[in-house]
């Protein structure tokens, strides 16, 4: 053939990629003789654009169409095909074991993904703000009575102070007020909300996505940001912008911007609206009257670093600016100033004695480990139950290797079927995640969402999924392959005398973190009731705090007459301190018999005179302040710590200087709880204050029902506060939040150690019913020669009970080291008491019994006659 | 009468299958076809044809001996059935039938 008149290459190669094989010869033969036909005919090129036509008419489903080989020559793909039938029937056969497997490692990595979502959590706190790594707080250390603390509140003067002497390290900074609540007014809707006031470039710092305005609302005076919810509540769908709101029923105050809520792990997430630090200054006006404006700490000061500022160089570098400013009598606090970096605002800002000594991150690695630990447990059980149920597969593997597959090829089976296991068990475990994580994010108190769209989740799901697999796989993979042919074949296989110590070890692995948790959950809460049972001297019963106004004040004997007189209170008081936490602390204080060099720091309120009697403190020694006394007004009342500390055998009369000015000592009170029930109480010192307003403390008539006094209470207020929202606490249950932490940590513990145990008995339940299974044939021959079901229930549980005897010794010590580290942290403390571990251990080994003794005494019950007789 | 059915070009080109004694294949089916009814008929429509046919079991295949302008591949060779051949001779038999009931002068319509 002229090779000119060829047919087109490109047509004939598209025809040998589409035709099925076994057609192409004859096929391309037809088309061929056709065109050198058609060459003649018609000429090369109308032969080659028929050819073309041809070609493409061709492309049908029965050219395509590939012949089915009868014979399939076995591919790789083949054997994976094989190793998953195998698999799933053998998940099929032994359905019980299949639920023990998948089930306990689903709920191993249920927890595991739950705690690794909230430790995600906690880690990407702040992380939201762009300027995450330039952000920092400025704080301080202070020694006072001769411990050194550390505190965010500083002078008022430093921020222009850093501004001025150190401005080239920092592109901001800003002063701030705390986040506090105030009353927002717009028309006749008002609400309460908290925010705070700080300097204009704060939008710009935490650059705060601005649904409306920009980033310069504040440069205003008279002008608010706010929070988009904060918005919606205020105006509905309306336009905020430009509108006007009245703050505390004083301030006129715009809207100059609405910014995006901020997410709930941030440091501001509760900052409802900002408001210019000039508009703060403007109300406040004795904050620039100060007449020693370095002494008294009061705000707080946020720093945004420039691009080239080293943190820690700046930070040594700022020490001493408050020292070289202050008087020289308060040199002897020895102000530090340092930068605390916004990385490190959440998870590590607890300081002990000037020391960063961690904080919130000890809770990260706590349940980080819990996570890890209770997925390990998940995976000894399915490590155990594969290997113990080895000798049902060894004949399996001795044809396969019988038939030619290597060592390496079933290892890779085993892991493969590890890795089908693991995979169900975690399609199971999402939806587990998916159901309980709106529970999880009650008791934790977070707003984790499952981040269905971030690659990192699935990555690290997928991630956990193949290490678990090959974690639990690895074992049974390496176990089960080395088994030699010969001996499993001729029918006489048995697991050594040792085969079965690996999976003892495991179970005792098992039930020492399993009992280890739960002691930790026991003492957990053991340390809660203890410091609820604490005394905190005073009565918290029908104790209700109000906020207090400029016109309660301005009123106060009127309110109190006037609801006495209804009876719907048994007494009231003002106070500088809402009694639940300590609002103020104060130096100055000298005293007969001090040591000069000390500076003492004492928690102190101002008070009016029912304080005490609303209260219902109770007084050791001297009398309550009392109106028949002129001179109380420069009288103290001290707790019982302070009396101790000052050193007064009888304090009585003795004479405190506060600043220069002498106050006698008229009484002594027992110790209140104030701050947390589980510090130790700090030395106190009440007095009277005609000026200090703050809070309104009443005590509710015994007589008269809460709702009906509250309902009094309210008409009689809102009398005085027409504008102001009517705000109440109890007194107890501001009490009983102080316990909030703690018992979170205790309740997810003990969830945890819940499911530890459960997981753990999982697996003791199938390794007891698989031990039952083959002892079949002992136990109907034992029982022919006359053994009770008590022996017998004795012998199959007896093994169960030494290991978990054991875990119990071991996890003993474990748990006691860790746990009375624990307390320490704690001032008021109990103690660990041997009946805890006592009633763990026969807890445990109770559990123990129960679960092994279903299979036990089913196994005992069994008619030797049916044991015997099937072979 | 049950049969299998035979569309008119299958029915055609199993004929020529029967008449080319052995010989047949596609490429000399489709000339043939093209030269003595003047269609204009494509390969591949003979190709589907001979597939169909042979699903119907009315024609069998063995392969030929190769030739040069093939390229030195080898044909496909059809053969007409037992089956194939029975089908035919019914076709031709109810065809026969039917012309057997034609007037020798019908009427034709007139006007179309």
């Amino acid at each position: 053939m002229n090779p000119k008149c060829h047919p087109p290459h490109l047509a004939d190669r598209l025809l040998e990629w589409f035709v099925a094989p076994h057609q192409l010869e004859t096929l391309q033969g037809d088309l061929h003789e056709e065109f050198t036909y058609q060459v003649e005919r018609v000429g090369v090129w109308r032969a080659r654009w028929r050819y073309w036509r041809d070609v493409l008419g061709f492309i049908r489903p029965y050219v395509i169409k590939r012949q089915r080989n009868e014979y399939p020559n076995p591919t790789n793909t083949d054997m994976i095909e094989n190793y998953f039938k195998i698999a799933w029937r053998n998940l099929i056969r032994a359905k019980g074991y299949a639920l023990i497997n998948i089930g306990g490692l689903a709920v191993g990595m249920a927890v595991a993904m739950l705690i690794g979502l909230w430790v995600w959590d906690e880690l990407n706190f702040d992380k939201s703000f762009a300027n995450y790594d330039r952000i920092a707080q400025v704080m301080q250390h202070q020694t006072y009575n001769g411990k050194i603390g550390t505190q965010t509140a500083i002078p008022f003067p430093l921020g222009d102070e850093l501004r001025r002497n150190y401005g080239e390290s920092f592109k901001h900074v800003l002063m701030a007020t705390w986040i506090e609540p105030r009353v927002l007014t717009v028309g006749d809707k008002t609400i309460s909300k908290s925010g705070l006031a700080i300097e204009p470039q704060a939008p710009a710092m935490l650059t705060l996505s601005m649904r409306k305005g920009t980033w310069a609302g504040l440069t205003e005076t008279a002008s608010i940001l706010l929070s988009e919810s904060t918005a919606r509540d205020l105006f509905g769908e309306a336009d905020p912008m430009n509108k006007l709101i009245r703050l505390d029923d004083k301030t006129t105050v715009k809207v100059t911007g609405v910014y995006e809520d901020l997410p709930q792990n941030s440091s501001f997430s509760t900052m409802s609206f900002i408001t210019p630090w000039e508009l703060f200054l403007s109300e406040r006006t004795w904050v620039r009257a100060m007449e020693n404006p370095w002494r008294s700490n009061s705000f707080q000061l946020f720093v945004q670093l420039t691009e080239q500022a080293d943190i820690g160089k700046v930070s040594a570098k700022i020490r001493d600016v408050k020292m070289k400013n202050i008087r020289p009598e308060e040199r002897r606090y020895q102000p530090q100033v340092f930068l605390n970096p916004m990385r490190q605002w959440h998870l590590y800002s607890e300081f002990t004695g000037g020391i960063r000594t961690g904080g919130l991150i000890q809770f990260v690695w706590l349940f980080g480990s819990i996570g890890v630990f209770v997925l390990l447990l998940a995976c000894i059980n399915f490590m155990n139950l594969s290997t113990a149920r080895s000798e049902k597969r060894a004949k399996e593997v001795g044809i396969r290797k019988a038939v030619g597959s290597l060592r390496g090829q079933l290892i890779t089976q085993f892991f493969g079927e590890s890795l089908l296991v693991v995979a169900l068990a975690f399609g199971l475990a999402l939806a587990v995640v998916v159901l309980t994580l709106p529970t999880f994010n009650q008791v934790a108190d977070k707003q984790i969402p499952l981040p269905w769209t971030n690659p990192v989740f699935w990555l690290l799901g997928l991630g956990i999924t193949v290490f678990t697999g090959l974690i639990a796989g690895s074992y049974p993979a390496l176990y089960l392959s080395a088994f030699k042919p010969l001996n499993v074949l001729k029918g006489t296989f048995r697991a050594g005398r040792f085969a079965a110590v690996p999976r003892r070890v495991l179970v005792v692995v098992q039930f020492t973190v399993s009992i280890t948790l739960i002691v930790g959950t026991l003492i957990v809460f053991r340390q809660i009731q203890f410091a609820k049972n604490r005394p905190v001297g005073y009565s918290r019963a029908g104790l209700v705090r109000l906020a207090g106004t400029e016109n309660t004040h301005k009123y106060i004997d009127v309110i109190r007459s006037e609801l006495k007189t209804a009876g719907v209170i048994a007494e009231l008081a003002e106070s500088g301190t809402p009694a639940t936490d300590v609002w103020s602390t104060n130096g100055g204080f000298e005293w007969r018999g001090k040591d000069p060099g000390l500076s003492v720091d004492f928690p102190n309120a101002g008070v009016s005179y029912e304080f005490g009697q609303t209260l219902g403190w109770q007084l050791v020694a001297g009398r309550d302040f009392s109106r028949a006394f002129g001179t109380d007004s420069a009288g103290f009342i001290i707790n019982e710590t302070a009396a101790k500390f000052m050193g007064f055998k009888n304090p009585l009369g003795e004479i405190v200087r506060w600043d220069g000015h002498p106050f006698t000592i008229i009484g002594v009170v027992k110790d209140m709880v104030v701050e947390s029930p589980y510090q130790s109480i700090r030395p106190s010192i009440y007095h009277l204050d005609p000026n200090n307003g703050s809070f309104v403390i009443v005590r509710i008539n015994p007589a008269v029902s809460t709702g009906q006094a509250l309902a009094g209470i309210e008409t009689v207020f809102k009398k005085y506060n027409p504008a102001i929202p009517f705000d109440y606490r109890f007194i107890d249950q501001e009490y009983a939040r102080k316990f909030g932490d703690e018992e979170r940590i205790g309740t997810l513990a003990s969830i945890f150690a819940v499911l530890a145990i459960f997981i753990s008995c999982l697996g003791l339940f199938g390794l007891a019913s698989f031990t039952a299974e083959q002892r079949t044939k002992e136990i109907g021959v034992r029982k022919v020669l006359g053994a009770s079901v008590l022996n017998l229930w004795g012998l199959l549980s007896r093994d169960f009970v030494g290991l978990v005897a054991i875990a119990f010794g071991i996890a003993t010590p474990v748990a006691w080291y860790f746990l009375s580290n624990w307390l320490q942290q704690y001032d008021y403390h109990t103690n660990i008491s041997w009946w805890i571990f006592g009633v763990t251990g026969s807890g445990a080994v109770l559990i123990t019994l129960l679960t092994v003794s279903y299979q036990s005494i089913k196994a005992a019950l069994m008619n030797p006659v049916k044991s015997l007789r099937s072979e | 009468m049950k049969r299998t059915y035979l569309g008119e070009f299958e029915e055609i080109v199993l004929l020529m299958v029967a008449g080319m004694d052995g010989e047949a294949y596609g490429v000399g089916i489709t000339h043939k076809l093209n030269e003595e009814t003047d269609r204009s008929v494509r390969l591949n429509q003979v190709h589907a044809a001979l597939h169909r046919l042979q699903e119907k079991g009315m024609v069998a295949s063995r392969l030929g001996d190769p030739t040069p302008e093939r390229g030195g591949r080898r044909k496909l060779l059809f053969t007409v059935t037992a089956y194939g051949y029975r089908t035919l001779q019914e076709i031709k038999a109810v065809r026969a039938q039917l012309w057997s009931t034609v007037p020798i002068t019908p009427k034709l319509a007139t006007s179309l």
